[in-house]
């Protein structure tokens, strides 16, 4: 078995494990044949490297996170040594080539590591699962040699970015948008104004979708790379969030920003294909933090549920709660199976779209349902702000919300389905 | 300055964090399926090495393990961790039973000759068994000069300065190289390993070798007769005053 992997493995030169465990491939790699020779291992199953990045990332977030999630959702503000220390682990460009300073690893690696962060905090969660999946990829995937030799090193040591596609009036309708990219010899000016965009208070480089030719419809859409500094760029104040507060969510106006012709992002009129493409990956990331959160609510319920006892025994031993208990649980395994075979199946070059949107779709409605019921099994200090609960209550809601709501998945997979038959 | 090369030891125990339950037939605690880690005391040693070594005092940081298979997890933690290459003494499950600090002492002993290291650091003992016994053991083995309970470390040229805590407070002490030190708690605190060096620990080499390799003869001379969990703890009584407190000391026979 093993020596057959190594036969079909060894022209693409890759470093050939155990036979149970899952060979790495870089995400843009459509040299898939090698995957489908694999033994059929759990799809729980984790790799070596994902286990020690699991591990590193578990007590990082205890030792590091933990003790500030209660202040930085109270102050609406992520404590600078947080996002300082997911720079350092290395944890803001796991997708990153080594030659830029990331971590050259896979997109499966991005999921396990959005989700060991969420089980603490679902707000610094989303911010390492943006930079990765959707700044990192916009470059990696779709930009130029010079771009990428720009901005991947400074994505890897401290930049963040910020993707601007919604506005005011377009939100599931993305590409009604109305931001305008008008051409003036080499450069254009852009006008128009974002909102809801996520780290605007401390992106330090903005994706603007800007229409350059409105009467093209959404072929007119064209992403273009805008640094923090650029005049006429001004970030709104922050909206004042019923859940993932640490991060900062603001509207973005941008007045006669002149930017020059190199700034588009990869090819003029493409915006709208980055965008879905980038999107699509994004919700496997959104699944996995709405998962992690899901999974760190019901650890920190359940040792409470057993130690608490009411009419001589411990709630956990009532079959009432127990049957309730067991439900739950394994809604948040289907979730995790849903999630992690999306990422395998990017890693694998196969097609992922409707997987991906189940993902998203069925661990958001996980994470809310969990969120509630352990609401309820934890009682009256479940509904205290002294207990850790109900920041997860009201984190999880915007999981069927950003990056795609519930009813634009279920269209999508509808979609996907229409096509199979 | 010549090469400096220092042996690192790490030991898989089961994690702090676990409850730990004591096996059916007694006679040790349950193992199969249980969170393990590397020994925290270990972690430290390791890092004082990484450490040395990235101020370009040492050349190269070795890691030894003895153990199951599963040891090698252990090495590949300590290599993203910064150290340049491990070795893998594998002990099969029958004499890991019985293998205990002496063991560990003769293999590390016969290691550091035959690495030809100049500083051996481990953790001041294991939080399995709390023997803190391997460290003194190896020194005594290779006749080096040791520092124990270290919490501060020194290196210049051939000259160690260790800060020792001891119960009357801190010694300080100058050991000539080669020498062997046990890392106390406040010696350092472990980096967590980055992601990249995650990446980059795979393609460090591990060597596998057997204690018979090395020349070592396991067999020990203890035997463990039984293992039980400590009684439960009773509930206690509140008093209101000291006269209370007293009276009910003298009234339980206990003073």
């Amino acid at each position: 078995m093993a020596a057959a992997l190594w036969r079909s493995c060894a022209k693409l030169k890759r470093n050939i494990p155990a036979s149970w465990k899952t060979p790495h491939s870089v995400f843009k790699s459509s040299r898939s044949e090698a995957m489908t020779n694999l033994m059929h291992a759990p799809l729980g199953m984790l790799t070596e490297e994902e286990m020690m990045m699991k591990e590193m990332v578990k007590k990082f977030a205890q030792d590091r996170i933990a003790p500030l999630v209660k202040t930085m959702d109270a102050n609406a503000k992520m404590d600078e040594s947080v996002l300082q220390g997911l720079f350092e682990q290395g944890l803001m460009s796991i997708e990153v080539g080594p030659e830029y300073g990331g971590t050259g690893s896979s997109v499966f690696s991005v999921i396990v590591v959005v989700e060991e962060l969420a089980k603490v905090d679902p707000a610094v969660a989303l911010l390492c699962e943006l930079q990765n999946t959707i700044t990192n990829r916009m470059f990696i995937v779709y930009g130029t040699e010079e771009q990428k030799r720009t901005y991947l090193p400074r994505v890897a040591k401290d930049l963040t970015g910020s993707f601007c596609l919604s506005e005011a009036g377009s939100g599931s309708d993305a590409f009604s948008l109305k931001t305008r990219a008008d051409k003036k010899g080499d450069y254009y000016i852009i006008n128009g104004s974002k909102m809801w965009i996520s780290f605007a208070e401390q992106a330090g480089v903005f994706f603007v979708m800007a229409n350059v030719n409105p009467s093209l419809g959404y072929k007119g859409i064209t992403c273009f790379i805008v640094d923090r500094d650029t005049e006429g760029l001004h970030v709104g104040k922050k909206e004042d969030k019923l859940g993932i507060r640490a991060t900062s969510t603001c509207p973005v106006t941008f007045e006669n920003v002149k930017v020059p012709e190199t700034s588009i992002l990869g090819q003029l009129g493409q915006g709208y294909k980055y965008a879905i493409g980038i999107l699509n990956v994004g919700r496997i990331g959104i699944a996995a933090q709405m998962l992690g959160l899901a999974q760190g609510c019901f650890d920190h319920t359940i040792p409470y549920v057993k130690e608490r006892v009411q009419f001589g025994k411990s709630i956990f031993d009532f079959q009432g709660m127990q049957h309730q208990i067991a439900q739950v649980a394994t809604q948040l395994e289907a979730a995790r199976l849903l999630t992690y075979n999306a990422a395998r199946l990017v890693e694998a070059g196969k097609p992922f779209i409707k997987e991906a949107s189940m993902a998203k779709y069925y661990s958001s409605e996980v994470a809310a349902l969990t969120a509630s019921k352990c609401i309820e099994w934890m009682g009256g200090v479940g509904f205290t702000k002294d207990y850790p609960i109900e920041k997860y209550y009201r984190d999880c809601k915007i999981g069927a919300i950003y990056e795609g709501t519930s009813n634009i998945q279920l269209s999508t997979i509808a979609k996907c389905i229409a096509q199979e038959y | 300055m010549a090469a400096l090369r220092a042996l690192v030891g790490v030991k898989r125990v089961i994690d702090y964090a676990v409850k730990v339950r004591v096996r059916p037939d007694g006679g040790g605690v349950v193992t199969d399926g249980v969170k393990h880690s590397m020994n925290p005391f270990c972690e430290i040693a390791l890092e004082e090495a990484v450490r040395l070594r990235e101020r370009n005092l040492l050349q190269e940081v070795v890691v030894v393990s003895c153990g199951p298979p599963q040891c090698q997890e252990t090495i590949r933690t300590a290599l993203a961790m910064g150290a340049d290459r491990g070795v893998h003494v594998e002990i099969p499950a029958p004499e890991y039973e019985h293998f205990g600090p002496l063991q560990v002492a003769k293999i590390l002993a016969a290691l550091a000759k035959r690495e030809g290291v100049s500083l051996v650091l481990l953790g001041k003992q294991a939080i399995d068994d709390d023997c803190n016994q391997t460290g003194q053991m190896t020194a005594a083995l290779l006749d080096w000069p040791q520092g124990t309970f270290a919490s501060a470390l020194a290196l210049a040229g051939d000259q160690l300065t260790v800060e020792r805590e001891i119960d009357g407070g801190l010694e300080n002490i100058r050991l000539r190289l080669p020498a062997l030190v046990t890392a106390d708690l406040r010696l350092n605190e472990p980096r967590y390993a980055t992601l990249p060096n995650i990446m980059k620990a795979k393609k460090k080499k591990i060597e596998v070798l057997k204690a018979s390799d090395l020349g070592v003869d396991l067999s020990s001379r203890l035997g463990v007769q039984r293992v039980e969990e400590p009684p439960q703890r009773q509930a206690g009584l509140k008093v209101e005053t000291v006269e209370d407190l007293v009276g009910k000391l003298k009234e339980g026979g206990l003073v």
